[in-house]
């Protein structure tokens, strides 16, 4: 229990606010306000910015084919067409459900599952257990970090090719058993924050090292645990470059494939105008269950990107 | 415990630790065996053959390398734009995001809603983010062009024009920096509050504790990103793919794009097996540049970890 809060402690002291000296407001004179008045400009007008394009997405996702390229822009639509969502999500030719459940199902449940299973293996082995040659083992995971992936692209095409399973999900799934070195580098960290004493006594208990990982330092580690679960459920559901190559076929599309294809679909129905209405719409769509996740986990994933990043 | 162990795996408990840590890293040792070094070694094999995945590869020794480095201009306008690409986004990438961290390290209020409203476009699906910011640069009906029309001013072709598409395109990795934003805000806030009362004690302004304490402290962070981002820039694939195809006038056929077309389209898989290689030793170069010349700017605490 304790460490699990020393765990928590660390990671939450990572994203505490630091505290500035006192005095500073006390000593604000004229110009002091006007750079602060500045600075909330700034953050603003950046709020803005980022804020807008989702803003634009969201309502042009309810317009109509006048509405739509109107000028000066209409940032307001009336009346908003709340059908456009279930109409887009239903484009003949297109089956949004279906590529649902080969987005979630097919890919991003067990490319998550295997994710977390093989990357913690591998970290409790750089973390817990000293074997000889680890640490340059280790150095050689984070190395593969660089290793772009472009370069192994053709062979691994060629292999799955040969294996039968290209426009099946086992190129996309199989991969994610054998540990990513982004979410093995994060785990090992939490791994090393766990006192040894208790893998020790577990030791004198009988367990071995499986049962001391499963029964001991997983059930310590659920935050981080979590956080890899999340990102690697969130990599399937937003990927689009490993299905465009090894799920072409359209009954296993994924949503990313799904979305691409909506411009051509509403083309096909006849009228062009809607394209871009549609197009907002599923975006719209696919980008909700993201920013309610987000929306209710905030901390774990801008932990999360933290501990990923620091390693100086 | 005590006792001096000359040779390491002598020792039973060593030689079962040894076992078992292989046992634990395995699925990362066969991982790397299988979907990395030997698909390395592979596709150094096929890139010396032509290959159309449909006979068997043959032989064709340094000719894919020499056709691309002496008779394709195609493969120097993808050279052009790629370094284009790398050595304007990534900079301008890391800077944005180390600024809008600065801003955020300040004393403001809110700084958990900016810090997630600036966060938040890193991870939406690109998808998204490719046809959002198409429609809204689009000269028909974008919003930023409507706005502008609506003032008066003229149209821009922002993705339609081979001189602003990569600018364009820049503006949109900057947007998306929030991953690294946040990786420099937590490494900000790591840094001793004493250094900069010293350097206040000192009567060091804002600006000289910024680049005497702030900069050498986070120096290895902004290293780590300017790598990540290089190696990322030099792989750009999906938001030029989707938005622009490589066009107007092959203004954004970057790298990636053209290894794409290669291997997967006109099935040439000895000259994009080439193509891949020569990436390959291109990012392994600029890294090894960057970290050169970085060495001595930057600072690691206790001597280098």
């Amino acid at each position: 229990m304790a460490t699990q809060t020393s765990t928590q402690a660390k990671s939450l002291a990572l994203a505490k606010t630091t505290t500035h000296s006192k005095g500073r407001l006390r000593k604000l004179g004229v110009a002091g306000l006007l750079s602060e008045l500045l600075k909330y400009v700034v953050l603003l007008v950046l709020a803005i910015s980022f804020i807008l394009p989702f803003y634009w997405m969201a309502s042009s996702a309810v317009k109509n084919d006048n509405q739509i390229y109107t000028v000066p822009p209409i940032w307001l639509p009336s009346p908003a067409l709340w059908n456009n969502f279930w109409d887009a999500w239903n484009t003949p030719s297109l089956n949004f459900n279906l590529y649902t459940y080969n987005t979630v199902v097919k890919y991003a449940i067990p490319a998550a599952f295997g994710t977390v299973l093989s990357s913690a293996l591998v970290a409790y082995s750089f973390s817990r257990i000293r074997w000889i040659g680890r640490d340059t083992v280790f150095g050689l995971v984070l190395a593969t970090i660089m290793i772009p992936s472009w370069v192994t692209i053709v062979p691994l095409f060629i292999i799955f090719k040969q294996l039968g399973w290209l426009n099946t999900f086992l190129p996309l799934v199989i991969p994610r058993f054998f540990g990513n070195a982004f979410f093995i580098f994060l785990l090992r960290q939490f791994f090393l924050t766990i006192p040894t004493e208790l893998s020790d006594a577990a030791k004198i208990d009988g367990a071995n090292e499986f049962q001391i990982m499963f029964r001991v330092i997983l059930p310590l580690t659920k935050p981080a645990l979590t956080v890899v679960a999340l990102f690697s459920f969130m990599d399937a559901w937003n990927d689009y470059f490993a299905p465009l190559i090894y799920v072409n076929i359209d009954s296993q599309w994924v949503l990313a494939l799904g979305v691409e294809k909506m411009r051509a679909a509403v083309y096909e129905m006849g009228n062009q105008q809607l394209a871009y209405p549609y197009l907002m719409a599923v975006s719209t769509l696919v980008t909700l269950p993201i920013f309610v996740a987000f929306f209710f986990a905030q901390r774990t994933f801008i932990e999360g990107i933290s501990l990923t990043g620091i390693k100086g | 415990m005590a006792r001096v162990i000359v040779n390491p795996l002598r020792s039973p408990a060593e030689r079962r630790n040894l076992l078992l840590g292989v046992i634990f890293a395995s699925p990362w040792i066969v991982g790397f065996l299988v979907f990395t070094l030997i698909p390395l070694g592979s596709s150094l094999y096929y890139s010396f053959t032509r290959y159309d995945l449909l006979g068997d590869p043959v032989w064709i020794g340094l000719r894919n390398y020499n056709l691309l480095l002496t008779n394709d201009a195609d493969f120097r306008v993808v050279m052009y734009n790629t370094l284009w690409w790398v050595l304007i986004s990534s900079p301008l990438g890391v800077i944005s995001a180390f600024l809008m961290a600065l801003l955020l390290n300040t004393n403001i209020l809110g700084r958990s809603i900016f810090r997630s409203v600036f966060f938040f476009p890193s991870i939406v699906p690109v998808v998204v983010t490719a046809f959002v910011w198409q429609f809204l640069l689009s000269t028909q009906y974008g919003a930023i062009n409507g706005v502008l029309q609506g003032w008066g001013f003229p149209i821009i072709p922002f993705l339609a024009n081979p001189a602003y598409v990569k600018p364009s395109l820049v503006l949109i990795h900057m947007w998306s920096q929030g991953s690294a934003m946040v990786i420099f805000l937590a490494t900000l806030q790591d840094v001793p509050r004493t250094l900069y009362e010293a350097a206040e004690i000192d009567g060091a302004n804002s600006w000289q504790r910024l680049w005497s304490v702030t900069v050498p402290m986070v120096s290895p962070v902004i290293l780590f990103n300017l790598v990540m981002s290089l190696i990322s820039g030099f792989q750009n694939f999906t938001l030029p793919w989707l938005m622009t195809q490589g066009g107007p006038e092959k203004a954004t056929e970057f790298y990636a794009i053209f290894l794409y077309r290669n291997a997967f389209q006109y099935l040439l898989m000895g000259k994009a097996s080439a193509l891949a290689w020569f990436l390959f030793v291109i990012i392994v170069l600029f890294t090894v540049l960057v970290f050169r010349v970085s060495g001595r700017y930057t600072y690691y605490a206790g001597g280098g970890r």
